[in-house]
């Protein structure tokens, strides 16, 4: 009798699908493991930096060298190796650089294309990931593959609006002064431990500027692509809005399945001038690893955004679903007064997932605003820690943020954990802080169930209604992306 | 053939007895009470009908609309028409009601081989329905029973009744924390969805007589130990109110 039977539990019946697991059987140009100023030089040298920008990885190397690793994170993992790890690796086929897209090798083009990320201009018109979407928007993408960026789409069109959207290791070359003057400036070598190592070791990733006055006539996004073995990937990139400027910048990630651990350590800058706005959208799926927790990359990745410029504007969206540990704290030092910094996050962790994560508000000028809604979702051993820090400084007068920290939990073997630290030096500012911790109870699941729904479907549903905050930040083709990557990720999750 | 057919059903929850060999027949279109004291078993049925989990069937059996009903998963009850309005409905924030019963109405026209709603559908039959109930069609975009007050939600549970059009519902104790005005809207809501549905069935479970004065049943029944120890037509709950349970004789 049906009655009698025990339902399988949450944990049961979690299982995911990592549908961009596979690996790509491409040649590659990998340095051997290790590292050391030889090797920190070496980079450089196949990049064909100017002498500057090697004098300045040096410096960082050094940085590096003296700072020890952070150990404050709620975060628990064997220490990493890091002379195990090779930290540059290219596909043969793009040794001298991004190419036009015939040159490209074709295993290149059809990772890709089985990723759902259009590389040609014409496919692009399709819209990036969902060819459901009835928007139809297009999108300009830059493909980094390993340590290289592949091909950047639209490139001409974009630069009619003056708009510079090109691999970083190519801005170098062709606009020196803007990357000498704001590489580093709102992460320093010194910053942290691992903006310390990606500063020395960086390979490549975005570099993209809009002129005074002028809205992107497109959206931007990257899209990171990790395929060799034993490699770690150390992506910067770099963003400025001048005045009045504007830009929606789209970041996505994956990586293949594979046994051991692989460390992604990446810098992304934003810079923000009077009146402009910088929506950074990310939707980060790098391998999680597999129900017992092996393999999975280790994100540790430092963003942050300067909003220089009076009335700036800058907003960091987040949908992170992937790797097998992530520390991240995407920020905005607010300098210029009245400008604004937002924080939108969805953290879904499940198995033996662990995330430390969540933002960093400066507040330094007057009547600076900011907001923070962080949604965590814990599922199966998983661990899931919020941790935001909103310092108002002596001189922000009139300051005010406002934070909505929730935490869903799925079962009773995952955990969820606040971390907010709150420093205000200013009397006229207001501080807010709301934070609540709920369940998926088997109440809820019943209803839904009496209702016809069964618990799959409940469960997403659940979740989706506990994002939709957050979703609707995201440009509408990510939405629907991020929608459906936490459908897959809680595929069966609920008896 | 009878809508719902319970034989001997016998319920343990924790080895404990609850249901112990009990029978009861519905027809089509009939609308029976179930009254009964405080731990008699009352809830214990509308749930294992139902199929919540915890519950262990020990004996008998009961067949909805000539089918196994113990057998099916609680989903597939509720989408051969089976409903249950929940004694304490619970809330399931972020997800809207029309998200909510937009998914409800997809599911049961998916197993039942029928094409869904269209959008248009959706929101008109919603909005005669919220505004029959009276409510606000602004309810429609609230969370699932999010901060709604007892009488809301109680509406709601007919609301989602109407709108999901079952064959049969089991009414667990819908009265209970309704002031006269809700008990009255509650009341029209349910017997104008029974007048417009000639085959449809209801059980009604209840402490008081209070809300058969606004759903009139054809048979009434008393709980009492976990077996029907008495049936008969309405006048059987007037005389349980004006003289109580004592009388009834629960060591049976």
């Amino acid at each position: 009798m049906s009655n009698s039977t025990v339902e399988p539990s949450i944990e049961d019946r979690l299982n995911r699908d990592y549908a961009a697991g596979f690996e790509s059987d491409v040649e590659a140009d990998t340095f051997p493991p290790g590292l050391s100023a030889d090797v920190v030089r070496a980079i450089s040298e196949r990049k064909n930096e100017p002498a500057w920008l090697t004098e300045w990885r040096l410096k960082a190397w050094d940085i590096w060298t003296s700072m020890p690793e952070p150990e404050w994170a709620h975060l628990h993992f064997p220490k990493v190796d890091f002379q195990a790890i090779s930290y540059f690796s290219a596909p043969r086929s793009q040794k001298d650089g991004p190419k036009s897209l015939d040159e490209v090798d074709p295993e290149l083009l059809r990772t890709y294309e089985r990723l759902g990320i259009p590389l040609h201009e014409r496919a692009a018109l399709a819209g990036v990931f969902n060819e459901d979407t009835p928007a139809r928007p297009e999108v300009a993408v830059d493909a980094v593959f390993d340590s290289v960026s592949i091909t950047t789409t639209f490139k001409d069109r974009l630069a009619e609006s003056g708009v510079i959207f090109c691999p970083l290791s190519e801005a170098v070359h062709t606009h020196p002064e803007l990357i000498q003057k704001y590489l580093g400036s709102v992460v320093p070598q010194s910053d942290n431990f691992y903006a310390a190592l990606n500063s020395a070791v960086f390979s490549d990733g975005s570099f993209v500027y809009i002129p005074p006055g002028v809205r992107c006539p497109m959206e931007l996004s990257t899209y990171f692509r990790i395929n060799a073995r034993n490699t770690g990937q150390f992506e910067r990139t770099l963003i400025i809005a001048e005045r009045g400027a504007y830009v929606s910048y789209l970041e996505g990630c994956t990586a293949p399945m594979r046994d051991e651990n692989q460390l992604h350590a990446a810098v992304v800058e934003l810079v923000a001038l009077d009146d402009a706005r910088v929506k950074y959208s990310t939707v980060q799926n790098w391998y999680p690893g597999d129900a017992e927790g092996r393999g999975g990359i280790y994100n540790f990745v430092t963003k942050r955004g300067a909003c220089l410029g009076q009335r700036s504007h800058i907003s960091w969206t987040q949908v992170e679903t992937g790797s097998a540990i992530t520390w991240k704290y995407p920020s905005v030092v607010l300098r210029g007064d009245d400008s604004i910094g937002e924080f939108y996050s969805v953290a879904l962790t499940n198995n033996l997932q662990q995330a430390d994560t969540g933002t960093k508000m400066v507040h330094l000028g007057r009547n600076t605003r900011s907001t923070i809604v962080s949604k965590g979702i814990s599922a199966g051993r998983s661990q899931n820690s919020y941790r935001g820090l909103v310092r108002i400084s002596p001189a922000a007068a009139g300051a005010r943020n406002h934070t909505q920290c929730d935490s869903l939990l799925l079962g009773s073997k995952c955990g969820a954990h606040t971390f907010p630290y709150i420093e205000s030096g200013n009397p006229s500012a207001t501080v807010e802080h709301e934070a609540t911790t709920t369940r998926v109870s088997d109440d809820q699941l019943f209803l839904c169930a009496q209702r016809g729904i069964d618990a799959e479907k409940a469960v997403s549903m659940i979740v989706n209604g506990f994002c939709r905050d957050v979703f609707r930040e995201l440009p509408m083709e990510f939405a629907v992306e991020a929608g459906k990557l936490l459908e897959v990720s809680l595929e069966g999750a609920v008896g | 053939m009878n809508r719902l057919d319970i034989r001997d059903l016998r319920v343990a929850v924790n080895g404990k007895g609850i249901l112990n060999g009990l029978s009861l027949q519905i027809g089509p279109g009939e609308v029976h009470a179930i009254m009964g004291p405080n731990g008699s078993g009352k809830s214990t049925l509308s749930h294992v009908l139902a199929g919540r989990p915890g519950y262990e069937v020990t004996g008998g059996e009961v067949r909805f609309r000539g089918e196994d009903l113990l057998s099916m998963e609680p989903e597939q009850r509720a989408c051969k028409g089976l409903f249950l309005a929940f004694q304490y409905p619970v809330e399931i924030p972020g997800v809207s009601n029309m998200e909510f019963l937009r998914t409800a109405a997809e599911s049961q026209a998916k197993a039942r081989g029928e094409s869904p709603p269209t959008a248009v559908e959706l929101m008109r039959s919603l909005r005669q329905i919220a505004a029959e109930l009276h409510l606000n069609p602004d309810f429609l975009k609230r969370g699932v029973n999010e901060g709604f007050s007892g009488g809301e939600k109680k509406r709601n549970e007919i609301l989602q009744m109407s709108f999901l059009r079952p064959a049969m519902s089991i009414l667990d104790e819908t009265d209970s924390g309704l002031d006269i005005d809700a008990l009255r809207i509650v009341g029209e809501g349910v017997t104008r969805y029974i007048r417009s549905n000639p085959e449809f069935s209801v059980l009604l479970i209840t402490h008081y007589q209070r809300l058969l004065n606004h759903i009139v049943p054809d048979h009434v029944h008393v709980l009492a130990g976990g077996r029907i120890v008495e049936s008969g037509d309405r006048s059987l709950a007037l005389r349980l109110e004006a003289k109580g349970y004592a009388g009834i004789d629960t060591a049976s």
